[in-house]
C-alpha cells in the first residue's frame, strides 16, 4: 500500500450482466471495463440499477447472465469474502462494538496476517486517512467525516484489488462532503486503486471521476470522460440528468441548420446529414446577450445565485429557455424583455 | 415533572390496590409480633435453604437450556425467508397462547411411565424399562424449558433483526467466513438480546409454580411450591409471607444486577 500499491490493483471487466427482480430488469445487459488505477463513476437516479451493479461486482448479488472478471479471471460465482474487494458502504457499516483500530484490523485478521504486521499496516492506514490518535475510539464517538475515514481505511488496508464506494458522501453536510471528495480522489490517485464509485449526484460525479457511466433503467446510457458526458451527451436522458440543460428536438434541414419542432431554425456545427431527426442541447451558461441564434422573449423568472443569475425566458414562438449569466449589474426583473444568442459551436447535436 | 400523569391514573390506582397494598400486607404478616423469627427460620434452617438453592439451580439450568435452544431458533427465524420466519413464529407463539396448565398436563401425558415417549421407546425395543421422566428433576426441567422458551426466542429474534444487514455484508466483503461472522459480529452485537432473554427466563423461573408442582409431583420443591404448601396445608401464613419476601428480594437483586450489566455494555 505504501509503496504505491498499483501492483495490487486490478482491471475489471463486466460482460452482459443481467439481473431481474420479478418483472423488473434491474440490469439489462450491462458491459463495461475499468482500467487499472482508474476511477469510474456509475451515475444514475435511484432505481437505475447502479446499486445492483455494485452488488454484482462485490458478490452480494448473482447475475442471471453475464460475467465479472478481475484481471481476466472470472469471479462471477465467487463469494464476497474471497473477492479481495474493499467497499465503503452508504452508512459506513462500521462494526459498532469494535474500536477504530480493531475495525481497520478486521480484514487483516480475516487473512491471518501476523500481529506485528497488522499493527504496522493499521497504523499506516490510519495515518493515510489522518486519523492517527483515534485508535481506541468507538465508531459512535466519532463524527460522520471521521467514521467515513475509518470506513475508507478499513477498505484499503488489505490492498484490495478493487475499491467500491457506494454513495459514501450522502450523509455528510455540503462542506465536509466537498473536503472528503477531494481527499478520496487524492488517496485513490496516490494508491493507484482501481475504483468504482456509485452516486446519484451528477456534480459529485464530475468532481471525482476519470470516466462516468450514466445508467438508467438497467442499461448504460453513455460511458465517457467527464467533459464528454457534459459537453457531448449521447441522448436526452444523459443531457437532462447531467447538469442544467435546454433540450429540443428537430430535423436537419440543411448543412449546419436544424429546424426545431415549431419552426425555429438554429445554426449548428455538425456533420449530421440533412433530413435526420436530431436532439439539440444548449447549456444555460453558454448563452450570451444578443448575437447569432438569437432568442428574444420575456423574463418569467429570475434568481440570484451569488456567482450567477439564473433566468427563465419565454420566447415569442413558445419556446422556454433556461439561461445562466455571470452576476453583473442588476438582476433582470420578471417581465423584462431580453435577447440571448448562442454560438453554433456551443450547441450539441445528438 | 411538567407532564400530566392523569392518563396513567386508572392503572396506578389498580396497581396500588391490587399489587402494592397486598405486598405491603404480606410483608406485615411476615413481621408478626414485630419479630424477625420467621425470616430467621426461612434463612436459617437447612431444609429451607436447600429449597432456595434448588430453585436457583433449576432457574439457572432452565435459563441455560433456553439459551442453548432459543438462540439458534431466534437467530434462524431472524435470518431465514419471511415464510419460514412465520412458520417459526407460529411454533413459538402457539404454546405461549395456550394455558400453562394445559401444556403441563400435556407433558404429563408425554413423559409418564406409560407415556408416549416411554411407550414408543419400549415398543421400538430400545429400552426395556421405562425411563423416569415424570415427578423428578428432569420432568420439571423439560416442562419449564418448554414453557419459557418463547421468552428467550423473541428477544434474540429482535436483537438479530435490529442488526444492520450492511454490517454483516461489510464483514463478508472484508473476508470473514460465516463462522467468523457469527462469532465476531452476530454474537457480540446480539449479547443485549441474549441477556434480556436470559434475565426474563431466570426471573420467571424463580417464581414458577404450576409446572414444578405438577411435573415435580411433590418431589421437586421449588420456592413457590413451598409457599403454596405453607398457605394451603400448614396454614402458616406468616412463614409463607416471609418466604415470599425473601423470593421478592432475591428477584429484585437479580434484576438490579442485570440492569447494571446492561448499562456497562456498549450500545449497538
Amino acid at each position: 500500500m505504501a509503496s504505491g500499491g498499483v501492483e495490487g490493483s486490478a482491471e475489471l471487466r463486466i460482460d452482459g450482466a443481467a439481473k431481474r427482480f420479478g418483472e423488473v430488469a434491474a440490469l439489462d445487459g450491462v458491459s463495461l471495463q475499468v482500467a487499472r488505477g482508474e476511477l469510474l463513476t456509475i451515475l444514475g437516479p435511484s432505481g437505475s440499477g447502479k446499486t445492483t451493479l455494485l452488488k454484482v461486482v462485490a458478490g452480494f448479488e448473482k447475475p442471471d447472465a453475464g460475467s465479472v472478471k478481475i484481471d481476466g479471471v472470472e469471479i462471477t460465482a465467487l463469494p464476497p469474502a474471497r473477492r479481495d474487494i474493499g467497499m465503503v458502504f452508504q452508512n459506513y457499516a462500521l462494526f459498532p462494538h469494535l474500536t477504530v483500530e480493531r475495525n481497520v484490523a478486521f480484514p487483516l485478521e480475516m487473512r491471518n496476517v501476523t500481529k506485528a504486521e497488522i499493527a504496522r499496516r493499521v497504523a499506516e492506514a490510519l495515518a493515510l486517512v489522518e486519523l492517527a490518535g483515534y485508535e481506541q475510539r468507538l465508531p459512535r464517538q466519532l463524527s460522520g467525516g471521521q467514521q467515513q475515514r475509518v470506513a475508507l481505511a478499513r477498505a484499503i488496508v488489505f490492498n484490495p484489488r478493487l475499491l467500491l464506494l457506494d454513495e459514501p458522501f450522502g450523509a455528510l453536510d455540503r462542506k465536509l462532503r466537498e473536503t472528503m471528495q477531494l481527499e478520496v480522489r487524492r488517496l485513490q490517485r496516490r494508491l493507484g486503486l482501481t475504483t468504482i464509485f456509485i452516486t446519484h449526484d451528477q456534480e459529485e460525479a464530475l468532481v471525482l471521476s476519470d470516466r462516468i457511466a450514466v445508467m438508467n433503467k438497467g442499461t448504460i446510457q453513455q460511458i465517457a470522460t467527464t467533459t464528454e458526458i457534459y459537453e457531448r451527451p449521447a441522448n436526452d436522458f444523459v443531457a437532462d440528468f447531467v447538469g442544467e440543460s435546454n433540450i429540443f428536438h428537430g430535423t436537419m434541414s440543411g448543412t449546419g441548420v436544424v429546424t426545431l419542432e415549431g419552426g425555429r431554425q438554429l445554426r449548428v456545427s455538425t456533420s449530421a446529414v440533412p433530413g435526420k431527426r436530431v436532439g439539440v442541447l444548449m447549456r444555460p451558461e453558454r448563452f450570451a446577450s444578443g448575437g447569432i441564434n438569437a432568442f428574444a422573449g420575456e423574463v418569467v423568472e429570475s434568481v440570484y445565485l451569488g456567482t450567477s443569475f439564473k433566468l427563465r425566458l419565454a420566447c415569442e414562438d413558445g419556446l422556454e429557455l433556461l439561461v445562466r449569466q455571470p452576476a453583473r449589474g442588476e438582476l433582470p426583473a420578471p417581465g423584462a424583455r431580453a435577447t440571448f444568442g448562442i454560438d453554433p459551436d456551443a450547441i450539441h447535436v445528438f | 415533572m411538567n407532564r400530566s400523569f392523569f392518563p396513567a391514573l386508572p392503572a396506578l390506582v389498580l396497581l396500588f390496590f391490587f399489587f402494592l397494598f397486598p405486598v405491603v400486607r404480606m410483608l406485615g404478616f411476615s413481621l408478626e409480633g414485630g419479630s424477625l423469627d420467621w425470616y430467621a427460620k426461612a434463612l436459617g434452617e437447612g431444609l429451607y435453604l436447600r429449597v432456595f438453592w434448588n430453585t436457583f439451580e433449576i432457574a439457572l439450568l432452565v435459563t441455560l437450556f433456553c439459551l442453548l435452544l432459543g438462540y439458534p431458533l431466534g437467530f434462524l427465524m431472524a435470518t431465514t425467508t419471511p415464510l419460514w420466519a412465520t412458520v417459526g413464529f407460529i411454533f413459538v407463539l402457539l404454546p405461549l397462547w395456550t394455558s400453562v396448565l394445559v401444556r403441563t398436563y400435556a407433558w404429563m401425558v408425554l413423559l409418564g411411565r406409560n407415556g408416549v415417549f416411554n411407550r414408543t421407546l419400549i415398543d421400538a425395543g430400545i429400552i426395556t424399562d421405562p425411563i423416569p421422566l415424570l415427578h423428578n428433576f428432569t420432568g420439571v426441567l423439560i416442562g419449564m424449558v418448554h414453557v419459557l422458551l418463547p421468552y428467550m426466542v423473541l428477544p434474540v429474534y429482535g436483537a438479530v433483526r435490529r442488526l444492520d444487514p450492511a454490517i454483516v455484508a461489510a464483514a463478508e466483503g472484508l473476508g470473514a467466513s460465516n463462522w467468523r461472522i457469527f462469532w465476531r459480529i452476530y454474537l457480540p452485537l446480539t449479547l443485549n438480546g441474549i441477556f434480556a432473554g436470559a434475565v426474563i427466563v431466570f426471573v420467571l423461573s424463580l417464581g414458577f409454580f404450576i409446572t414444578p408442582a405438577l411435573l415435580g409431583g411433590g418431589r421437586v420443591i421449588m420456592i413457590a411450591v413451598l409457599i403454596e404448601q405453607q398457605v394451603r396445608e400448614t396454614l402458616n401464613w406468616p412463614f409463607a409471607a416471609a418466604l415470599s419476601a425473601v423470593l421478592l428480594v432475591a428477584t429484585f437483586a437479580v434484576y438490579a444486577l442485570a440492569q447494571r450489566f446492561t448499562r456497562t455494555e456498549p450500545a449497538t
